[in-house]
């Protein structure tokens, strides 16, 4: 006897978010990409814009402060707020 | 994924702190070597200080504190169990390393001669100077790391340490948390400086991230340490910070404190005379709590104006500057009301308490050319000054150590192994996911593990703790940045077996309530007047051996030994009971 193992992914709504009017991704910039300690920003390719892939949020907002454009925003994370 | 098999001098692991200040110092002392800073995150914002430092805590600064007298603070604070060698020869070189930083550009108070305007916080010697610009010491830091060229790889997690035939480092593993590609770096010497062990215990919040410490410090360079053989001492001094509630980030006693603001009680009233972190501090600290006088609060609200602005434009712009946010989001004005305070979770830092990797003071671990530095790295209470103290004399001597050596033949054996225990998440189909095996080994470690410790619920927690490693055989990866997850959670593992074996080895109380032991309540100096040492035994298991306190460098007076235990405010006794538990008398 055979059951399908089968994963569930839980739904965060990321406490990183961008504007993506000021992003400027698709220039080629990655600084909040670069800067995050704990990895968990990324550019979507297909917008070329960044966005929050993982969360695992220490609201310490290098991402934020860095960003050339103030395109970044912080909130603490909803479970601590 | 493919491999990439580098060959340095010299490799330090862990860009924070301790790690810059070791590789610039390693290359100024011979700019022949070559020198690499391999970092888990990025260099530019990494580490404990990622969004820079509020001040110094323990400066030692001529004509307002000298090294004997900072040497006897840090040993009362300890209850004695201190290599005084390496706290003396950090005392004796602070200054030296905040004239290195003030030279290089990082910005400390001084008053209108010109001197450094440092501030008493301590219970006994002034040694706190303020940063109200440290924002931006990451940024000094990376300027240097290019001067001195040093070079520099991100996103690289470190996993594991290559020892040669004769037990001596030659080389650090890891894997790309990008792209899953698999580092083989050979160096003559290896210095660790990965930071604190901050995702030992869970947070108050359930929230996995939500720790006191950068999360990235998860505790790999104590796991790294272990298995290549190193000693680590007093583990069971565990770090227990004061915090502010849910967001557990420092109140900040230390910047509010000069300024007028105090520790208060539910009544608003000052409960303890000192606000130095101490585990005498904290013990009082929980029994408040844990009383009818509970919650404890940061009290700024009798502050003027202009004070109260001040406060807000340091705490909101350095370390850890989202906390305006989440007061905001409370609707907690300094002004009108109190800050909310918690103790945090439990975790190894030297930085803070005594718990880390055995260093002498040159810095060397008990491994050949492993130095250890930082918050990881045992001088207790060494903060940001003392990792970029340790830091640098780590540099000079690993510098000195890899003169004339040559590099030794890989050891295909290990390699291979490591490259098969890192991978497997990765390769599974199905599994457990890393953050629900981290989540689940992280309340276990608060179910059994957070003081008061009890004999039984310890014996207890450590079965649990070796039952998830059949957990960690189960874990799957959907990719390489879980894998960086996977990898964390054997290393917190290893740290929860060790908290739990460190702190059932030491039956006595010691460190107030970093070690309060509440079936061996009493300190008893006859048998544990006493470093302890944990390390990997022939049989591969962990096991704990005693360690005596060398003599002392700086002898105490007799009426000195006993400041911390003073700590309340007189009048503010809590109920007899647990008074006679504080009962500090030799057995």
């Amino acid at each position: 006897m055979s059951y399908t193992p089968h994963d569930i992914f839980q739904r965060s709504a990321a406490p990183v978010t961008i504007d993506e009017n000021k992003c400027i991704a698709d220039k080629g910039c990655t600084v909040c990409v670069d800067v995050c300690p704990l990895d968990l920003l990324a550019i979507d390719v297909s917008k070329g814009k960044a966005y929050m892939q993982f969360d695992e949020c220490w609201y310490c907002m290098p991402c934020e402060q860095d960003c050339p454009t103030g395109a970044v925003k912080v909130e603490i994370p909803y479970l601590l707020r | 994924m493919k491999t990439h098999i580098l060959e340095y001098d010299v490799v330090v692991v862990g860009g924070g702190t301790a790690g810059p200040m070791a590789a610039i110092k390693a290359k100024e002392l011979d700019p022949s070597l070559t020198v690499l800073l391999l970092e888990k995150a990025h260099v530019k914002r990494s580490g404990a200080i990622s969004m820079g430092m509020d001040g110094l805590n323990n400066a030692v600064i001529p004509g307002h504190a000298t090294p004997e007298q900072y040497t006897k603070e840090i040993t009362i604070a300890n209850d004695g169990i201190v290599d005084q060698a390496a706290v003396y020869a950090y005392a004796k070189h602070s200054y030296t390393t905040i004239e290195e930083l003030d030279r290089w550009g990082v910005k400390f108070e001084k008053d209108s001669t010109g001197d450094y305007a440092v501030k008493k916080v301590h219970h006994m010697g002034s040694y706190v100077l303020p940063m109200p610009e440290g924002h931006n010491i990451k940024k000094v830091l990376y300027r240097q790391l290019k001067r001195a060229r040093v070079a520099i790889t991100n996103r690289v997690v470190a996993t594991r340490l290559l020892t040669d035939a004769a037990g001596r480092v030659s080389g650090v593993l890891g894997f790309d948390c990008r792209t899953a590609d698999f580092y083989v770096i050979r160096a003559k010497s290896v210095i660790l400086s990965c930071g604190a062990a901050g995702r030992l215990g869970l947070p108050a919040s359930g929230y996995l991230m939500g720790t006191y410490e950068n999360p990235t410090n998860a505790g790999d360079g104590y796991a790294m340490a272990y298995h290549a053989g190193a000693a680590l001492a007093n583990l069971e001094c565990f770090q227990i910070n004061p915090l502010i509630k849910d967001y557990n980030g420092p109140a900040c006693a230390y910047v509010t404190g000069p300024l007028g603001g105090f520790t208060a009680n539910g009544h608003g009233e000052r409960f303890i005379e000192c606000d130095y972190w101490s585990g005498q501090m904290m013990w009082e600290f929980y029994q408040e709590l844990q009383s009818g006088n509970g919650p404890v609060f940061l009290k700024l609200d009798h502050l003027a104006e202009e004070t109260i602005q001040t406060i807000e434009q340091i705490l909101h712009t350095n370390e850890r500057p989202s906390r305006g946010r989440f007061h905001a989001g409370r609707g907690t004005d300094y002004r009108q009301q109190m800050i909310e305070m918690h103790i945090s979770e439990i975790g190894f830092c030297s930085g803070h308490s005594a718990s880390g990797v055995y260093v002498n003071q040159h810095a060397e671990t008990t491994v050949p050319g492993l130095y250890a530095a930082g918050d990881m790295a045992a001088v207790p209470h060494n903060y940001m000054l003392g990792a970029f103290t340790y830091g640098w004399f780590a540099g000079h001597n690993a510098a000195q150590y890899v003169a004339g050596r040559e590099h030794a033949p890989l050891d295909a054996e290990q390699i291979e192994a490591e490259r098969r225990r890192i991978y497997a998440p990765l390769e599974r189909d199905t599994g457990l996911a890393p953050a629900q095996v981290e989540y689940k080994l992280r309340r276990m470690v608060n179910d059994y593990l957070q003081p008061p410790k009890v004999t039984r619920k310890m014996e207890i927690g450590l079965q649990r703790i070796e039952g998830i490693t059949d957990d960690i055989e189960q874990m799957k990866a959907a990719n390489p940045h879980e894998l960086m997850r996977a990898a964390e959670v054997r290393a917190i593992r290893d740290c929860a077996e060790m908290a739990a074996r460190a702190s059932l080895f030491r039956t006595e109380s010691r460190w107030g309530l970093y070690h309060h032991r509440v079936d061996f309540p009493a300190r008893n100096d006859a048998d544990w007047f006493c470093h302890t040492h944990l390390l990997k035994g022939d049989d591969g298991r962990m096991r704990s051996v005693k360690r005596a306190v060398e003599p002392y460098v700086i002898p105490l007076d007799r009426d000195e030994s006993s400041a911390y235990q003073k700590l309340r405010v007189a009048g503010h006794s809590v109920a007899p009971k647990l008074s006679a538990e504080l009962s500090t008398e030799p057995a």
